[in-house]
Order: C-alpha cells, then sequence, then structure tokens
C-alpha cells in the first residue's frame, strides 16, 4: 500500500452517541485507494455504527469523515451525489422485495445515474455474470436463497461503480453452507483491487483478505494490525481474549 | 369437490395433519354466504310477485346512481387526501407530521354524522364567504379578472351533492392516512436504507422502493375502507341527498310501507357490500399467491 496517496476514506476523531449511550468514541482511521480494511470485535462494540458513518446513514456527533477527500459534514446537501460513489452492502441484503434481480440493479442506476433503461439492463448482466447468478436475472428476491441474495445485493452495488464498498456483516445472516459463496465474490473484488471495508466476524476471510485489522471494543479501537501479526501476536489483553474465545471450537 | 378430495388424501405417511392440511379442515364451506344469498334472492323474488315491493324498489332503485357516484368520487379523493397525509404523517419535517397529525386526530375524534354536518353547513359556508370576500377585495385593487370569478361564488353555487362527497372524502382520508402510515411503516427500514446508500434521495426512494411495497401491503385494507364507505354514503341522506337512504325515508315516509322499503334498502346494500367484499377477497387472494 502506498501511504503517499490520498485516502479513500478518512475518519477523524470520530464519536457518535445514541442519547446518552456512546457507541463510538473518538476514532480515527485511514483507508487508502485499493485497501482492505477489516473491523472486528463482539457485538455492541459500535463497530457497523462506524461503518454506517462513512456513507452518512449515520451522523456523528462528533469529528469528521473524508471519502476521497470530500467531508461529509460540509457536503450534506449533495449527499446522494456523493452515496453514489460508495456501495454498500447490508446483513439482512435489503433487496427491494417488489422488484425482479435485474430491476433491483437497474433502479438506481436509471433514478440516480440517468443511465438508459438498455444501457442498465446491460450493466446488471453484467455483475449478474460477475456474480454468478446470472440465470436469476428474472426472479424476484423471495425465490433466491439468502447466498443468491447477498450475491445480487453485492452487484447492485457493484453496478453504481463504486469507489470504495461497505460491508456489514454480509455474511451473519447467511445459513452456514450460503457463507462460501459470497465470501468468493468478495475475495475476487480484493483481488480486482477494489477498497473495501468490511464488517465481519469470519475470522479466516479476514486474515486472507485484509491489509489491515482492526479490533474495536467498546466504540474505541483496541489493536489495529496487519493481520498475520492481528493473529499470531495479538499485542493486547482484550484482542487475545475475544481471540480464544472465537477461535476455540 | 376438489377441496375434499384433498381432504380425505393423507398426505403425511404417520397419520398427522401437516400445517396445511389443517388449515384446510378448517375452512368451512361458505355456508354463510349461501344464506345471504338466500336472502337476497328471497328479497328480488318478492319484488317480482308483490306489486308492492315491486313499487318500493323502483322508486328506491333510482338512487342507486348517486350512491355509487358519491361513494366512488369521495372514495378516490380521501385515497389521494390519504396518501398525502400518510406521507405526511411519517415525514422528516415536524411541520409536515405536525399538521397531518392533527387532521387524522380530530377527525377521528368525531363522529361521522357530526362531521357531515359541520363541514357541509359551517366549513363549507364559510370557504365561500371568506372566497367571495376575498374576491371583492381583489377586485378592489384592480385584479377584476380573478377578482370577478371569486366573488361570483355564493355559498348556493355548491350543491348538496358536493358536500356530501367533501364531507366524506374528508373524513375518510384520515382513516386511509392511518392506513397509508401502517403500510409505510410496515416496509423494513433496511429498504430506505439500501436506497438511500445508493444515493436516492428520500423522496426517490419513497415513490420508487417504499410506497410501491407499501400499497400493496395495505390493498385489502383500503378495500375494506370504501366497503365501509358505502355504508357511510347512507349518511349524506341528512344533507337531503336523493341517495337510496334518502329516497328510501322519503318513500316509506309517505307511503307508510316501511317493510318494504326498509327490507329492499337492506338488500341493496348487502348486495352491493357483498359483490366489493368478494372482489376485495380475490384481490387478496391473487396477492397471497403472487408472494409464494
Amino acid at each position: 500500500m502506498n501511504e503517499n496517496n490520498a485516502p479513500m476514506i478518512e475518519v477523524k476523531n470520530l464519536s457518535k452517541s445514541f442519547g446518552t449511550l456512546e457507541a463510538v468514541h473518538g476514532i480515527s482511521l485511514k483507508v487508502f485507494p485499493k485497501q482492505v480494511l477489516v473491523i472486528i470485535g463482539p457485538s455492541g462494540s459500535g463497530k457497523s455504527t462506524l461503518l454506517r458513518t462513512m456513507n452518512w446513514l449515520e451522523q456523528p456527533t462528533e469529528g469528521e469523515v473524508f471519502v476521497d477527500g470530500i467531508s461529509l459534514w460540509e457536503n450534506q446537501y449533495r449527499i446522494n451525489d456523493i452515496r453514489s460513489n460508495i456501495g454498500m452492502v447490508f446483513q439482512n441484503f435489503n433487496l427491494y422485495g417488489h422488484l425482479t434481480v435485474t430491476e433491483n440493479i437497474t433502479l438506481a442506476l436509471r433514478i440516480v445515474k440517468k443511465i438508459k433503461k438498455e444501457d442498465a439492463q446491460r450493466i446488471a448482466m453484467q455483475q449478474l455474470m460477475k456474480v454468478g447468478i446470472a440465470d436469476k436475472a428474472d426472479y424476484y428476491p423471495s425465490q433466491l436463497s439468502g447466498g443468491q441474495q447477498q450475491r445480487v445485493a453485492i452487484a447492485r452495488a457493484l453496478a453504481m461503480e463504486p469507489k470504495v464498498m461497505l460491508f456489514d456483516e454480509p455474511t451473519s445472516a447467511l445459513d452456514p453452507e450460503m457463507i462460501k459463496e459470497v465470501l468468493d465474490v468478495m475475495q475476487l473484488l480484493v483481488k480486482e483491487g477494489m477498497t473495501m471495508v468490511i464488517v465481519t466476524h469470519e475470522m479466516g476471510f479476514a486474515k486472507a483478505a485484509a491489509d489491515e485489522i482492526i479490533f474495536m471494543d467498546m466504540g474505541k479501537i483496541v489493536e489495529r494490525a496487519a493481520p498475520e501479526v492481528f493473529f499470531e501476536h495479538p499485542a493486547c489483553e482484550r484482542t487475545q481474549q475475544f481471540l480464544s474465545q472465537i477461535l476455540k471450537h | 369437490m376438489a377441496v375434499n378430495d384433498r381432504l380425505v388424501t393423507p398426505k403425511n405417511k404417520n397419520g398427522l395433519q401437516s400445517a396445511d392440511e389443517m388449515q384446510l379442515t378448517k375452512k368451512d364451506f361458505p355456508w354463510w354466504m349461501v344464506a345471504i344469498g338466500v336472502i337476497i334472492a328471497a328479497t328480488f323474488w318478492l319484488i317480482q310477485v308483490s306489486p308492492d315491493f315491486k313499487d318500493a324498489f323502483e322508486i328506491i332503485r333510482a338512487g342507486l346512481g348517486v350512491t355509487i357516484t358519491t361513494t366512488i368520487c369521495a372514495y378516490s379523493i380521501a385515497v389521494l387526501i390519504g396518501l398525502v397525509v400518510g406521507l405526511g404523517r411519517v415525514s422528516e419535517s415536524v411541520v409536515w407530521r405536525n399538521i397531518s397529525t392533527i387532521y387524522v386526530e380530530v377527525i377521528r375524534g368525531i363522529p361521522l354524522l357530526v362531521l357531515i354536518f359541520f363541514i357541509a353547513l359551517v366549513l363549507i359556508p364559510g370557504l365561500t364567504t371568506a372566497l367571495s370576500a376575498l374576491g371583492s377585495l381583489l377586485t378592489d385593487i384592480g385584479l377584476e379578472g380573478i377578482g370577478a370569478k371569486l366573488a361570483a361564488i355564493e355559498n348556493k353555487s355548491i350543491p348538496m351533492n358536493a358536500r356530501a362527497i367533501i364531507s366524506l372524502a374528508i373524513t375518510y382520508g384520515a382513516f386511509s392516512a392511518e392506513i397509508f402510515r401502517a403500510g409505510i411503516q410496515s416496509v423494513s427500514k433496511g429498504q430506505m436504507e439500501a436506497a438511500r446508500s445508493q444515493g436516492m434521495s428520500h423522496w426517490q426512494a419513497m415513490r420508487h422502493v417504499i410506497l410501491p411495497q407499501a400499497i400493496r401491503n395495505v390493498l385489502p385494507a383500503l378495500g375494506n375502507d370504501l366497503i365501509s364507505m358505502l355504508k357511510d354514503s347512507s349518511l349524506v341522506s341528512i344533507l337531503a341527498v336523493r341517495d337510496i337512504t334518502q329516497i328510501a325515508r322519503l318513500y316509506a315516509g309517505h307511503s307508510f310501507r316501511f317493510a318494504q322499503a326498509y327490507s329492499i334498502l337492506c338488500v341493496l346494500y348487502l348486495t352491493l357490500t357483498l359483490v366489493l367484499s368478494l372482489i376485495v377477497k380475490l384481490i387478496e387472494r391473487k396477492m397471497s399467491n403472487e408472494r409464494k
């Protein structure tokens, strides 16, 4: 990774409170182009909240978020424009239930990017082939398995040609045998050099794909390290404890 | 009968009924529909054989057009009001949310009959007076074109039929607003987040993602509202609108054939609502099949 590049995402001293509960406390981080950042941590540690501030789905209480050098605070009036460059994949897929797979992908292309119908459909087909479910183009989301739905969700995000992709626990709602097909697609994106921020519990994937791992607890970054270091020689006691809990079985 | 065949063929080898089969056994043959059908048929038979019934029917029937057009017009306006106010109820703007809530709560807190009196005999006359005053004012400051038109509006120029429609529409607008609100809230929050994360504006997400799913969810409820409105349209008879109720009242009043007039009135409403509820059931079934 080239530290001289301008960061794709920069979070500066960011805090987010929900009422009296402080979910994220004073976090700063940078994600450089083509870098894959994996955020792990116990539930309630604030990792999803942190991720969701990166496309302004959550407004931070304090601090700053820059995406591709643009301050989100100062550019809220054109947040829709900025968001169209940030792909997001959710834990529960959130496919549009009333639309077919193709229509799920073409909707934002057409109304946000103003792309013509035929072109949008061509883009949709390309993305569906990439995630390996072109044969389901005319199905409705409810007719697909969880793994297939999540792959459509990834294709939908990719179709917008984002500069960065955010993944919020993309495999947590899946049956075990469907996790691999989603991770395979994500691995493909890593190889293609997509900039990615991933919140996940999949340690094997984190180890293989991440350039950097951040371990969060109680809204703070406890440890940040390259995956080899993180898994082999975690420095903090809290990290060791967490890893021993989840790697025990 | 096909349904019974499926009942006697056990699908599970262990002899236990699956959830699907239990549902089928619970579903009665619609005897109730047969009974209502017999009542309706008997009444129409009476109309054929009894001159009194025939006379009453011929006269009351003349109000069907008014009842149906009042219902359809008022319902269409009510759905439009409901959509706008329903969106207001879930709006991001405090002002819109509060205005919508005030409307809904005020309407729901007043009996329909009282509202009809108030809207038709207080609100609309008040508005016409205000408009014609505005018209005179505009004429005075030189805008004679619009001014003259507004000044010409008189309380009398708004017929009772229109007042009845406006009253029903304003009332049912509040009911359907609540239906739309519930429908919008029934769509999971993640749908809005996904749409916003792709760069859609709040309104684009509402229009292309949330509303299509919300409306699909509330179609049966909206259908039931239409049935309720058909029945409540009888209340406009107090404004002397010549719907079937008003005509039946007048007819019974001077012919003293109360039994004939009101039996026929009941059966007419029953027929109309039964037809409507069958249509609503069909739509519901079609939609639940589509979801599978």
